[in-house]
């Protein structure tokens, strides 16, 4: 069997084995609906409110204020349209060029709908710049939603010292926290995020299944009408085996947490410093420092991604790029784009996110399978001379 | 995942012809780094045997249907004259390689404009046919002349497909409707009598009247008046009809813009394509 090496965990991640082995029973035996009367239905309601917690535990939430979703899309589309629904009266909405479609098509949709959107750039290095943020609030803003941590680059935002402007100014702060969530210590308790979004399969549970985290007081309206689930929030019979299997998931990225900052961070800092000291016209894209401990993005200039893609798979390394090509677009990742990195190293980013699961053996798998993909590519591509010449001015800074 | 074919496949991973020619008869280059995809074309001729293609290579930087697309044309031209070799179209290309995804046709007419460029090259000819005319498509640097070719060779209908085929129109958009347009002509002058069938016989302006009027009493306003709002027909003239929105619907711009496409939309699907909804305010 051809080897794998899946290394695209900020696209999606494997079920974690203990969480797999929860959810079954709730296939087979456990079948019932929460909402029944009869104990072989109801019982559930209890389980789920024990995954509610366990939820609530790993974000220092309670449980009330979670509820649970179909994934990070709604998660996000609840909290932004609940939010909008909740207060009519205001029209203005602050976001950054940079979120996930979910957060950014629906803005854009809204803009042509009836709001104004301000979309906030970044710097070359991803960072955002919160006096740009300060002078953007209006009288009629109504809600800033900018994420935690980009899925491509892994640069973080100053979560806290934004939450702190909307709370100054009254404005609800949602923050799309699916690539944060289960990285990196997150505690509502003590923070100024008023709804946090969070994905289960970004974190080892299934997909088609998330929670949104909303603070008491935040006013909200349901975004999904029907009947009474979820306290009236969200409405539809419980994903009832997901949920338990979010709720395991978790638990087990509470207990794993530590090692996200200490072994992930440490096999990605090495496959990254291999890749860049090796392959001399490569580049990082985005912030050295504040980033997430498993992503890495790196650009190859003048070599195209998809075609880097693969032939990583052809060896059966899994990444992915923000090149034109597999962005089913015509244009490279528009968050690359926002951060003004060059035509010729946009097209050739290769994004390399990792999880508990790998090993350092993986590590130097991808390593040495780097440059010989990019030198066959390298004397392919009509560019050969301007890469050389790169090359040489990176070996002379060296 | 793109679906690539087999033989995309194997291009792409033993691409056939990489390389330069330092001696080259003829050089076609087409593309840029910006778009995402560039292509070099050199063709080397046997003047002893009737100037048939000698040999050809190829660089290319793009993504994997772009290498076997340029690796595809090298093979296809070896042995031909460049009068045979002219013929060749960007579907001859797909074709060899079993067809390509719909999204990536620009590979295969990539390959046709880099082989174009070179024989226009070979002859002196300074820009070959695809350069000329003036630019429609600022983002991809996509001219009118290239975007009625790819049309007319292909019988492109859709934007989208024209995107699928040249890139024009895949970044900000702004020229959509300039490539409808094209289109539009295009398909007027040329197929017309063919391709649309007969246009409905002409609708009298009594008759539209009642359908506009029944259209908006079954479809329209019972939805508007569901949320609360409630709309007046106003007058029509020709193909416009004058509406305005009344209650809850009327408070808020967005919701209008909304309201006037949704309204447009309904008339249009039971009463006429033509017809163009404009809002009067009361
Ligand atoms: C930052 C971010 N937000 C939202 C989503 C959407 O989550 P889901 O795939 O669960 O709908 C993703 C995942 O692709 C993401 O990375
Ligand atoms: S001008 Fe054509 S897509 Fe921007």
């Amino acid at each position: 069997m051809k080897r794998l090496v899946y290394v695209d965990n900020n696209a999606t991640t494997r079920v974690a084995p203990e969480v797999l082995e929860a959810m079954l029973p709730y296939f087979t035996e456990l079948y019932g609906n929460p909402s029944s009367m009869h104990t072989f239905g109801g019982q559930l309601y209890k389980k789920i409110n024990q995954a509610r917690e366990q939820v609530a535990n790993l974000i220092g939430a309670s449980p009330q204020e979670i509820i649970f979703t179909s994934g990070g899309t709604e998660s996000d589309n609840a909290a932004i349209r609940g939010t909008l629904e909740a207060n009519p009266d205001k029209k203005h909405i602050i976001t950054t060029r940079v979120e996930h479609p979910a957060v950014l098509n629906l803005c854009q949709y809204l803009a042509q709908n009836g709001y104004e959107v301000t979309e906030l750039g970044v710097d070359s290095q991803g960072l955002l710049d919160l006096d740009e943020l300060h002078g953007a609030i209006r009288d009629d803003t109504v809600l800033i939603t900018i994420m935690y941590a980009n899925n491509e680059t892994g640069v973080l935002f100053p979560v806290e010292e934004i939450g702190q402007i909307a709370r100054e100014k009254g404005i609800t702060f949602h923050c799309d926290a699916v690539q944060a969530v289960g990285k990196l210590p997150l505690d509502v308790g003590k923070s100024t995020m008023d709804m946090i979004s969070l994905s289960g399969h970004k974190l080892h549970a299934p997909k088609g299944v998330g929670a949104l985290y909303i603070r008491k007081g935040v006013r909200f309206k349901p975004f999904m009408l029907g009947g009474h689930h979820e306290n009236n929030r969200r409405a539809g019979t419980e994903n009832v085996p997901s949920i338990i299997g979010l709720g395991m998931a978790c638990e087990l990225a509470r207990k794993h947490l530590p090692e996200e900052q200490t072994k992930v961070r440490k096999l990605r800092d090495k496959l990254e410093n291999l890749i860049l000291y090796q392959m001399l016209n490569s580049r990082l894209n985005g912030h050295k420092i504040l980033r997430l401990p498993n992503t890495t993005n790196i650009s190859f200039e003048y070599v195209e991604g998809e075609a880097i893609l693969l032939l990583l798979n052809e060896v059966g390394i899994c990444a992915s790029s923000g090149s034109a090509c597999t962005s089913g677009s015509l244009e490279p990742s528009h968050v690359l784009r926002a951060m003004g990195v060059p035509f010729t190293a946009a097209h050739g980013s290769i994004r390399f996110s990792l999880s508990r699961y790998n090993t350092e053996e993986e590590v130097d798998y991808i390593v040495e399978h780097i440059p010989p993909i990019i030198r066959r590519l390298k004397e392919i591509s009509p560019y050969s001379a301007e890469i050389e010449e790169l090359e040489l001015k990176a070996a002379a800074r060296k | 995942m793109w679906d690539y074919t087999d033989k995309v496949k194997d291009y792409f991973l033993h691409p056939r012809n990489v390389g330069e020619i330092k001696d080259a008869d003829a050089v076609g280059e087409v593309g840029a780094i910006a778009c995402g995809d560039a292509l070099r074309l050199y063709l080397k001729l046997d003047k002893k045997n009737g100037n048939r293609i000698a040999d050809a290579k190829f660089k290319t930087f793009g993504c994997g249907s772009a290498i076997a697309s340029a690796s595809a044309l090298t093979e296809m031209v070896i042995g031909k004259t460049l009068e045979e070799a002219e013929k060749i179209t960007n579907q001859d290309i797909a074709d060899f390689l079993g067809g390509l995804p719909p999204e990536k046709m620009h590979c295969s007419v990539m390959g046709k404009e880099a082989l174009e460029s070179a024989i226009a090259n070979y002859r002196g000819y300074k820009a070959a046919p695809a350069e000329e005319g003036v630019i429609v498509c600022k983002c991809f640097g996509v001219t009118d002349v290239k975007i009625e070719r790819v049309v007319k060779e292909n019988r492109l209908t859709t934007v989208e497909q024209v995107t699928n085929y040249c890139k024009a129109g895949g970044g900000c958009k702004s020229c959509h409707p300039d490539i409808q347009g094209i289109i539009d002509k295009v398909w007027e002058k040329e197929v017309k009598p063919v391709a649309i069938p007969a246009k409905p016989k002409k609708m009298s302006n009594l008759r539209k009247m009642q359908l506009i009027q029944e259209t908006i009493e079954r479809d329209i306003r019972p939805v508007l008046m569901m949320d609360g709002g409630d709309m007046d027909l106003i007058d029509v003239d020709g193909n416009t009809v004058y509406v305005s929105f009344r209650g809850s619907c009327a408070e808020c711009a967005g919701s209008r813009v909304t309201l006037k496409s949704t309204v447009e939309a309904k008339l249009r699907e039971f009463v006429t394509e033509e017809l163009v909804v404009e809002e009067v305010n009361q």
